[in-house]
C-alpha cells in the first residue's frame, strides 16, 4: 500500500493551541469565582478598612444611608428580613419538596415521573421577576382579602413566592438522592413485609439523608439570594419583622433598590458592596457546606 | 390462605394515606404552575397581539408595546451565549477528556458548583466592579451581556460534562488504538455525539438569560431608550438597551398609573419566551435518546 | 541490547496498579514476522502487556511503570510522537467496537487521522482492508449504514480492518473470539494465516488450542509473571521447560 502521509505541521499547531485554549477554559471557573469575590471585594475594601463600623452593621436595626445629619449602616434589620423571609419560604418548601421528591421517585410510573419532573423543570424556569410580579399583584391581593391588611407586601407574600421558587432545586436533588439508593435496599425491605411508608421512613430517607440535606441547603442557598421576587413581594419596611403580614427588607432587594441611586465609590455605594460580600460569603459556605455532604455520600 | 389480618389492613390505611399525602403535595407544587400562567395570560389577553410585540412603549410607558424592550432581550441573550458557550464547552472537555480525577478537578468542579449558587445581585456587583468599571466598558450591552456569561457558564459547563460523559469510553479508546491524537478523537467522534446534550444545556441558559434582571440593571440595562421601531439593529454593543426582564418591574413598580394589560402582558410574553426556550429543550433532549448512534 | 531480527524487545517490565504488582519484571522478545502466542488464565497481565506496548497504559489511573520497551529498535517511552507509535501497532481489543461512523468512515479514520487527503487511495485502502478482514462482500452494498449497527461477529472485523488501515508492522490480537462465533473464529485465523509472513502477530489467547494452531512461538504469562517462552513445539510437549507450562497446557488449572 502507498505509505501515509505525515500530518501537516499547520495542522499540529492548531491542534496544539486549541489544547491550550482548552486548559485555560478548564480554569475559568476558578478564575471567575475568585474574580467575583476580588472584584466585589474591591469596590467595597476602601470603606471596609476605613469607616465601617462592624458592631453597628451586624447588631444595629437603624439603615439610613441617606441621612443628611445622621448616617447609619445599621443592617441588623436587613439581616432580619432575609432570615424570616427565608425561614418562611424553608418551612414550606421542605416539607412539600421532600414530600414531592418521595411521591415522585417511590409511587409514580414512568411517564407520571417524568411528566412531573418536567412540570417542576418549567417551575424552575419561570423568571424571578414574574414571581415577583405574581406575588406584587396575585399573592397581594389574597393577603389582603385573606388577612384584612392594609397591604399585602410582607414576609407571608415574600416567604410563600420563595417557597415556589425553592421547591424546584429540592425536588430536583431530592430525587436524585431517592434514586442513588440501591434498589436492593427497597428489595430487601419489601421482602420482610414493610409498607411503601415504612419503606422510605425508616430505610430511604436514612440512606438518602446526606442527598436530602444537600438538597434543603441548596435550597436555603437559592431563597438567600433571591433578588427581585423579594424586591417586589415583601414591601419596603426596614425593620425587623414581629408577625409574617410586616413588610421588610431583605439584604440582596437592598442592594437592588439603593445602588442606583448611591453615587459611585461613596460611602453608602460601599456598603452595599459589602452586603454583596456577606451573601457571597453566606451563599459560598452554603454550597461548599452541601459538596462535603454530598462528597461524604460519595465515599460511605 | 392469606386472610387480611387486622394488622395488615392498618398496614394498608396507612399506606393510602400516605400516598393520598404526598399526593396532595405534589398538587399543590404543580397547581401553582398552571394557575399562575392561566391568569396572567387572562388579564393580558385583550393587550396581546402582535402589534404589542413590535411596537416601542410609549407615553411613557403607559401605553404602545414592548418591541425596544423584546430586542434588547434578544442582544443580550444571543452576546451572553455566544461568549459563554465556547468557554464553557472547552471547559467541560478539559474536566471530561484531558484530566484524571484529582485535586485540580475537584477544586474546579466545586468552583463551578459555587459559581452556580451565586446570588444574582452579586452577579450584577461583579459586572458592575469587572466589567463597567475596572474593563473600562462603561453601562453598556457588551457589559451586561459579559455579566450573564458569567452567569450562564456553570449550567453549560455542567450539560456539556454529561453529555461527554454519556459517550462511552471504548470508542475513545478505538480511536487512540489506531493513532489517532486526544484532540482527534474528540472533534471527529466525542463532540458529534455530544451535541445533542450540549445544545440542551445551551437551550436551557437562553431562558435564564432572557429571564434575569439583577445581573442588568446596573451593567447596562436601562428603563428607557428611544430606538427606531422594527428595525433589528437598533442597538449598538457599547450603547444601552432595554430588556423585557426590566421592562416588567419597571412598569409594575416604578410608574404609576400604568393600565393593567400591559404589566401583564409583558409578563405574558417573558413566561411565554422563557417557557417555549424550555419546552424546546425537552423536546431536542428526548428526541436524542431516539437518535442514539449506538 | 537491540538486534535486528527482534520487532519488539522487553526488559524488566514491571507494572503495579494501584499497590497490586500485575505484571512482575517481564523480559520478552518478539521477532518480525513471527507470531506470538501469549497463553496464561485471567488477571495474568496479558491485557496489560498490549497496554504497555502500544502506550495505552498513560491513560490507566494509579499505575506505574517500570522498565525498558523497545519497539523496532526505538525506546517507546522517549518517543516523541505518540501517534506514530501506535499506528505502528495494530490494537484488536476484545470486546468488538465499531466507532459511530458509517462502515466507510470507520476503516478510513485512521489514514485520514494521520493526514491522508486523497480520495481515490482512501477509497482503495478501505476496499483492501476491509477484504483482508473478510468483510468486504458482506458489506460492500452498504458502506454508508452505521459501523455499530453490524453483528459482534461483523464488528470484531471490522476492528481488525480497521487495525490494518493504518499499514501496521505489528498485529496484536487480545482475546479476539471472546465474543464472536466459532466460525468467525475460523475466518478470522485464515485471515491472520495468510498475514503471517507479513507482519508481526502477538496472539493474546486463554484459548490454549488456538495458540497451538497458529503461533510459531509461545510465552505463558501466570499472575504477571512470565513463566516460559520457547517454539510452539516445545511449550505443548510432554517437556516444557517449567512444570506450570506443562499444567496449565494440560488443562489441570485454568
Amino acid at each position: 500500500m502507498p505509505a501515509l502521509p505525515k500530518r501537516p505541521g499547520i495542522e499540529i499547531q492548531a491542534e496544539r493551541a486549541i489544547e491550550a485554549t482548552i486548559r485555560l477554559c478548564g480554569v475559568s471557573a476558578i478564575l471567575f469565582v475568585f474574580g467575583i469575590f476580588f472584584f466585589v471585594f474591591r469596590e467595597g475594601s476602601q470603606f471596609l478598612f476605613h469607616g465601617f463600623k462592624f458592631r453597628e452593621f451586624f447588631f444595629s436595626p437603624e439603615w439610613y444611608p441617606t441621612s443628611q445629619s445622621h448616617v447609619r449602616y445599621g443592617a441588623l434589620a436587613l439581616i432580619a428580613g432575609t432570615a424570616s423571609v427565608t425561614l418562611l419560604a424553608m418551612a414550606l418548601a421542605v416539607p412539600f419538596g421532600l414530600g414531592t421528591a418521595v411521591f415522585i421517585s417511590e409511587f409514580c410510573g414512568p411517564r407520571a415521573k417524568e411528566t412531573l419532573k418536567i412540570t417542576v423543570e418549567l417551575l424552575a424556569a419561570i423568571p424571578s421577576v414574574v414571581w415577583g410580579f405574581v406575588g406584587l399583584t396575585v399573592m397581594n391581593k389574597l393577603i389582603i382579602e385573606l388577612f384584612h391588611t392594609p397591604i399585602g407586601l410582607n414576609v407571608l407574600n415574600g416567604g410563600v413566592i420563595l417557597a415556589l421558587m425553592s421547591v424546584p432545586i429540592i425536588v430536583s436533588i431530592g430525587e436524585d438522592a431517592l434514586k442513588a439508593v440501591p434498589d436492593s435496599y427497597r428489595e430487601a425491605a419489601i421482602a420482610l413485609g414493610v409498607t411503601r411508608w415504612q419503606l422510605i421512613y425508616r430505610v430511604l430517607a436514612p440512606a438518602a439523608r446526606n442527598g436530602l440535606l444537600a438538597a434543603v441547603l441548596l435550597g436555603v442557598g437559592r431563597a438567600v439570594g433571591e433578588t427581585m421576587a423579594v424586591l417586589m413581594a415583601t414591601g419596603h419596611a426596614v425593620k425587623i419583622p414581629t408577625s409574617m403580614l410586616d413588610s421588610v427588607r431583605t439584604l440582596t432587594a437592598t442592594i437592588a433598590a439603593e445602588l442606583g441611586e448611591a453615587a459611585v465609590h461613596s460611602d453608602h455605594y460601599q456598603v452595599l458592596f459589602i452586603i454583596g460580600i456577606l451573601l457571597f460569603t453566606i451563599t459560598f459556605a452554603i454550597n461548599l457546606a452541601a459538596d462535603l455532604i454530598v462528597r461524604g455520600v460519595r465515599r460511605g | 390462605m392469606f386472610q387480611a389480618t387486622r394488622f395488615s389492613r392498618r398496614k394498608r390505611r396507612y399506606e393510602l394515606l400516605a400516598r393520598a399525602v404526598l399526593f396532595l403535595m405534589t398538587l399543590l407544587i404543580v397547581a401553582p404552575l398552571v394557575l399562575i400562567v392561566g391568569y396572567l395570560v387572562y388579564q393580558a389577553w385583550p393587550i396581546l397581539s402582535l402589534d404589542f410585540l413590535l411596537t416601542n412603549p410609549r407615553n411613557g410607558m403607559r401605553a404602545g408595546g414592548i418591541w425596544s424592550p423584546l430586542l434588547g432581550t434578544i442582544y443580550l441573550v444571543v452576546i451572553s451565549l455566544l461568549v459563554a458557550t465556547p468557554i464553557g464547552v472547552l471547559a467541560a472537555i478539559f474536566l471530561n477528556e484531558y484530566t484524571r480525577e484529582n485535586w485540580l478537578t475537584r477544586v474546579i468542579n466545586m468552583a463551578v458548583l459555587n459559581l452556580a449558587g451565586v446570588p444574582s445581585i452579586v452577579h450584577a456587583l461583579f459586572g458592575l466592579g469587572a466589567f463597567v468599571l475596572f474593563a473600562g466598558l462603561g453601562k453598556s450591552v457588551l457589559a451586561a451581556s459579559l455579566t450573564l456569561a458569567v452567569m450562564t457558564l456553570p449550567v453549560i459547563i455542567a450539560s456539556t460534562k454529561e453529555a461527554l460523559a454519556a459517550v462511552p469510553v471504548p470508542f475513545r479508546e478505538a480511536c487512540w488504538n489506531v493513532g489517532a491524537t486526544r484532540w482527534q478523537t474528540i472533534w471527529h467522534v466525542v463532540l458529534p455525539n455530544s451535541v445533542g446534550g450540549i445544545l440542551t444545556g445551551v437551550i436551557l441558559q437562553v431562558s435564564r438569560a432572557a429571564g434575569e434582571t439583577a445581573p442588568i440593571m446596573f451593567t447596562g440595562v436601562v428603563f428607557y431608550k428611544a430606538i427606531k421601531e422594527g428595525d433589528p439593529f437598533a442597538y449598538s454593543l457599547f450603547g444601552q438597551c432595554m430588556a423585557l426582564s426590566m421592562h416588567l418591574f419597571t412598569i409594575s413598580t416604578q410608574v404609576p398609573g400604568v393600565p393593567k394589560a400591559l404589566p401583564y402582558g409583558t409578563a405574558v410574553v417573558l413566561l411565554g419566551v422563557v417557557l417555549a426556550v424550555n419546552a424546546l429543550a425537552i423536546l431536542v433532549r428526548l428526541r436524542l435518546r431516539s437518535r442514539r448512534k449506538w | 541490547m537491540v538486534t535486528s531480527s527482534n520487532m519488539i524487545e522487553i526488559r524488566g517490565l514491571s507494572v503495579r496498579f494501584a499497590g497490586h504488582e500485575v505484571l512482575k519484571s517481564v523480559n520478552l522478545d518478539v521477532r518480525r514476522n513471527e507470531v506470538l502466542g501469549i497463553i496464561g488464565p485471567a488477571q495474568s497481565g496479558k491485557t496489560t502487556l498490549l497496554k504497555v506496548v502500544n502506550r495505552t497504559i498513560d491513560d490507566t489511573p494509579d499505575v506505574s511503570v517500570t522498565g525498558s520497551v523497545h519497539v523496532d529498535g526505538a525506546d517507546i517511552w522517549k518517543l516523541k510522537d505518540l501517534p506514530a507509535l501506535r499506528r505502528k501497532i495494530g490494537m484488536v481489543a476484545p470486546l468488538p467496537v465499531g466507532l459511530p461512523l458509517s462502515i466507510f468512515d470507520n476503516v478510513a479514520f485512521a489514514p485520514r487521522m494521520a493526514g491522508l487527503r486523497d480520495r481515490h487511495e482512501i477509497e482503495a485502502r478501505v476496499e483492501r482492508c476491509l477484504r483482508k478482514a473478510a468483510l468486504w462482500e458482506e458489506v460492500k452494498d452498504r458502506l454508508d449504514s452505521l459501523g455499530t449497527r453490524l453483528s459482534g461477529g461483523q464488528q470484531q472485523r471490522l476492528t481488525i480492518a480497521r487495525a490494518l488501515s493504518h499499514d501496521p508492522e505489528i498485529l496484536c490480537l487480545d482475546e479476539f473470539s471472546i465474543a464472536i462465533d466459532p466460525v468467525t473464529t475460523m475466518r478470522i485465523e485464515d485471515v491472520l494465516k495468510e498475514m503471517r509472513s507479513q507482519i508481526t502477530i502477538i496472539l493474546v489467547t486463554n484459548l490454549v488450542q488456538q495458540a497451538r494452531r497458529l503461533a510459531d512461538r509461545t510465552a505463558f504469562l501466570l499472575n504477571g509473571e512470565l513463566v516460559e517462552v520457547g517454539s510452539t513445539e516445545e511449550i505443548f510437549s510432554e517437556t516444557p521447560a517449567d512444570q506450570r507450562t506443562f499444567q496449565y497446557v494440560r488443562g489441570i488449572f485454568g
